[in-house]
């Protein structure tokens, strides 16, 4: 998952402390990992240099200065064409489609958009394993199914969670 | 309507409405010969619907069906009878040989029905089911011939009579893994020799990965995934 590009979508909301962007993240992503301090201050400090935050504002108090992060104009362009852009199918991505469809449905996107145009790319990986399948030997055909049923079980995913995004966007955007 | 260029079947604005359900709300599908799309959808989607509107077996409320120049929507059910003997084959997920008669004789049953002489129907039929590799079978009854067999006999009777379009509507639904990739890969091969269309209603994803590409329908409405990326 690309905590850059989660960190982005949080701040289309409205500008944040670096301490409500890790609060944020944790609810609602990342449930029995939440992330350290330090990868949100060098993820902040990274997307600051790429021009895709700002510093909104800067509190001074006791112990160091508080920055406020802003999305940018090139920010939110980010964040568009991560979302639009279909992950390779691979094993093991749920939590990153996981993240795509939350984030679209935070942000008053399309999220049905971003699961039917993964649907589409997860389809076209199968095409491809298995017309493989029909010309190889067997140790092909065994190798491909393994792919083939990694990438079923991703394509059913998507359909039970299109199935169920509205209750979906009830239940993140309460 | 004017067709999309090259394609041999193609719908515009389907609507069909079974009592208070509305089946279809405007859906479009458009193939080309030797092109297997494969329409995918959650089960209730209208998918089912779609196939029969397509072959002509249901009559949509409204909206126009298109088979090479001919309006399908606008002909005479006996028009459309002929066109679905001459022009189309089906497959289903069950119960499609009729238990009575072999195996070759369900296979050479359009042909005879069509009027080929039974000689050259079952020659026919056999050359079919030699393609299917169920040749084997040709003197057995359905009865006594596995759930795979069975239905590589079906597919061989829905492409004796060389259809231009083949429907097929779950036709692995009632297989394990193995059969219904066998099943599959004889059934594409053997359109893709004719030169056949093939509308291939599933909703497994394994199967339309047979296909070349797939619409989704969804409360009766479709969408290409082609245009979807």
């Amino acid at each position: 998952m690309s905590i850059g590009h989660t960190l982005l979508g949080l701040l289309e909301a409205g500008p944040r402390h670096g301490y409500d962007l890790k609060r944020a993240f944790d609810e609602k992503f990342g449930h029995d990992r939440p992330l350290h301090y330090g990868q949100v201050y060098s993820t902040m400090s990274r997307l600051l240099k790429n021009g895709l935050v700002e510093v909104d504002a800067v509190e001074a108090g006791d112990g160091p200065e508080r920055k406020r992060y802003a999305i940018t104009e090139a920010g939110v362009t980010d964040v568009e064409r991560w979302l639009t852009t279909p992950e390779k199918p691979e094993p093991y991505l749920q939590s990153t489609l996981y993240t795509k469809v939350v984030l679209a449905l935070l942000t008053q996107r399309n999220a049905a958009d971003v699961l039917d145009v993964q649907r589409a790319e997860h389809l076209r990986g199968m095409r491809i394993l298995t017309d493989r399948k029909r010309k190889g030997d067997l140790a092909d055909q065994l190798i491909c199914d393994h792919a083939l049923f990694h990438m079923e079980a991703d394509l059913r995913w998507l359909e039970l969670t299109a199935a169920r995004l509205d209750k979906l966007r009830q239940a993140v955007t309460r | 309507m004017t067709p999309p260029p090259g394609s041999l079947l193609c719908a515009e604005q389907l609507r069909k409405v079974y009592g208070p359900t509305v089946a279809l709300d405007g859906a479009e599908f458009s193939i080309h010969p030797g092109e297997v799309v494969a329409v995918m959808g959650p089960s209730g989607s209208g998918k089912s619907t779609l196939l029969h509107c397509l072959a002509g077996i249901v009559t949509p409320d409204s909206g126009t069906i298109m088979y090479q120049d001919r309006e399908l929507s606008a002909m005479s059910d006996g028009e459309r009878s002929a066109l679905r003997r001459s022009d189309f084959g089906f497959v289903f997920q069950f119960g499609q040989l009729v238990p009575e008669l072999t195996c070759v004789e369900n296979v050479a049953l359009p042909l005879r029905l069509n009027g080929t002489p039974r000689r050259p129907a079952e020659q026919a039929a056999l050359k079919w089911m030699e393609r299917l590799e169920v040749d084997d079978l040709a003197k057995k009854r359905p009865g006594e011939v596995s759930g795979g067999q069975g239905q590589r006999v079906a597919v061989a009777r829905a492409l004796v009579t060389e259809p231009r379009v083949l429907f097929a509507d779950e036709p692995t639904g009632a297989l394990d893994s193995l059969n219904g990739e066998r099943v599959m890969e004889l059934l594409t091969d053997a359109a893709r020799t004719t030169n056949a269309a093939v509308v291939l209603v599933t909703h497994e994803a394994r199967v339309a990965a047979y296909s070349d590409r797939e619409i989704v329908v969804r409360d009766g409405r479709s969408r290409d995934m082609e245009r979807a990326v």
